[in-house]
């Protein structure tokens, strides 16, 4: 298949954790073409966090191989959004944004003209100058949209990059990043726990089963773009593909709990 | 009823404290010229020992004096100088160190236990061996301010670089930064607010170590003008040293909390 962009081949993962050996991942065969947009849903401590940092290139699998077919060399080969509060609080936003350009020794006026588009998509261009702690958690994951989007990588990575935001400004950033998205269709993996993000945002979802992590299932999103992440929302086939997302999801959410209680 | 009332009353309290801000600039203008009055009516009235405590006008008379004859103006440039001199030898190569071990887990394994043998020596216990190995001169003088310096950056900016937030060196890899780049863009500003606590312990620190240094070993600096004042009983001259000293910190610490102001600007929350 000439157009897979991402493919995970027998990955697997263990770690050592408090002297026990602890299998994050086992046996992951995923594929994932080019412009895709893949959400990955899965219980908590599944292992899909981890599978976006080996895709990241943070953690070294143990076992498998993943593959990313890469069409331009200079550019990075992913860019990762982060769950947590990732931009530095020691930049302003507009070196927030660049930050991923000047690391590659991208020169400053085209740089500048990056950020600025950037700064624009995102709704920060007046904030461009002001520093991280003057403002609010959504607007900092706008930033760190932005800095991921601005490097231009071969496929965008996403690790629940609005969990801890609340919900009307999750609604309007996933709103954003859908029209940003639609613009330069990127290959992207979007990690997420929440069905209806994962509905919302992907072309499919992939379902991963309680630890050891490996595909359970996998949902092609049939919607229509450009998506409203509202309307959408009170259509019976959204409630549909919930229905079916739901169904493997909910036995391994119930294998995660009988894991822990073991 | 009652209840209400006392709200009432206590929020006026509070209140007036706001609308009070001159007020109280005005107590604590007044409270330290109080104190010298008092010392000063004490003295006269012979309540004070003078001979130890001489009246404040006394030593205010020192001042022209002792700044005609030159000798107050060298003693301090040339103290200023041995504290810059000794806080630099300390200081760079200890950020330098600090940030490497920061970043290196085997770094800081090796070098741990001799900072920890070694950080807990009274620096003022090893200047007789710093005479030994740097002799009178200035060297000693340095070497006693740097090696008091050196520990207090090289810990905080250890403990600076280990409190940045794992994500931010995540990001870092993964946005291909290389190590200098690490270095520069990460550990750096991000270790910054507390190298920054390091420098201001260590400048306090300075301060303490030159006037030992002078006070043993020198002919020169404020240490040996208040040391040499006390041997020949020129009190109110002590004294004026003493006043010099207190100065110079105040100033200082003054001077680093604007330089803070400009190097973290970003430090207006508790993001850091």
């Amino acid at each position: 298949m000439s157009d897979v962009r991402v493919a995970a081949r027998h990955l697997g993962m263990r770690f050592a954790l408090r002297g026990r050996d602890l299998v994050a991942l086992d046996d992951v065969n995923l594929q994932i073409r080019d412009r895709e947009f893949c959400c990955v849903v899965g219980p908590s401590g599944c292992g899909k966090s981890t599978f976006l940092r080996i895709l990241a290139g943070l953690e070294r699998q143990t076992s498998g191989e993943i593959h990313v077919e890469v069409h331009d060399p200079t550019k990075p080969l992913t860019a990762m959004v982060f769950q947590e509060q990732s931009i530095f609080p020691w930049m302003t936003v507009e070196d927030n944004i660049a930050y991923g350009l000047r690391m590659r020794g991208v020169h400053a006026s085209v740089r500048r003209r990056v950020v600025d588009h950037y700064l624009e998509k995102v709704g920060l261009a007046t904030f461009a100058r002001a520093y991280p702690h003057q403002l609010s958690g959504g607007m900092k994951q706008r930033a760190s949209v932005a800095r991921a989007f601005a490097t231009d990588p071969e496929v965008l990575l996403m690790d629940e990059p609005f969990a801890s935001v609340d919900e009307q400004t999750r609604a309007l950033l996933q709103e954003e990043l859908l029209r940003v998205w639609e613009t330069d269709r990127k290959t992207v993996v979007y990690v997420t726990h929440s069905i209806d993000e994962a509905l919302v945002l992907g072309d499919r979802v992939v379902v991963m089963s309680a630890r050891p992590g490996h595909v359970k299932a996998e949902i092609a999103v049939t919607l229509a773009r450009p998506r409203s992440v509202y309307e959408l929302k009170s259509t019976a086939a959204f409630s549909e593909l919930v229905a079916k997302v739901w169904e493997p999801l909910r036995r391994e959410v119930l294998a995660s709990y009988a894991a822990l209680a073991s | 009823m009652t209840v209400k009332v006392r709200t009432a009353r206590a929020a006026r309290g509070r209140l007036g404290a706001i609308g009070g801000v001159g007020t109280e600039r005005l107590v604590s203008i007044l409270s330290p010229i109080l104190l010298l009055v008092l010392w000063e009516g004490a003295g006269r009235l012979g309540l004070l020992d003078v001979r130890f405590f001489p009246p404040p006008s006394a030593i205010a008379q020192e001042f022209p004096r002792l700044l005609a004859s030159g000798e107050l103006w060298d003693d301090t440039v040339i103290s200023l100088s041995r504290i810059g001199i000794g806080f630099l030898i300390g200081a760079v190569p200890a950020l330098i160190l600090g940030l490497a071990m920061g970043l290196s887990r085997y770094l800081r394994a090796a070098l741990n236990p001799m900072v920890g043998a070694l950080y807990p020596i009274p620096k003022s216990a090893i200047l007789p061996l710093l005479i030994l190995v740097f002799g009178t001169g200035e060297g000693s003088k340095y070497a006693i301010v740097a090696s008091g310096v050196f520990f207090l950056v090289l810990l905080n900016t250890v403990a600076g670089v280990l409190s940045i937030e794992p994500v931010y060196l995540d990001v870092g890899r993964n946005f291909g930064a290389s190590r200098t780049q690490t270095f520069l863009t990460i550990a750096l500003p991000g270790a910054l607010p507390l190298i920054f606590t390091g420098i201001r312990l260590a400048w306090g620190t300075a301060l303490i170590l030159i006037v030992i240094g002078e006070i043993f070993v020198s002919r020169s600096g404020l240490g040996y003008l208040i040391n040499n004042a006390y041997q020949t009983f020129q009190v109110e001259k002590m004294y004026a040293g003493l006043i010099v000293m207190s100065v110079i910190g105040y100033v200082s610490f003054l001077a680093l909390d604007e330089l803070q102001r400009w190097l973290i600007p970003w430090r207006g929350a508790r993001a850091v």
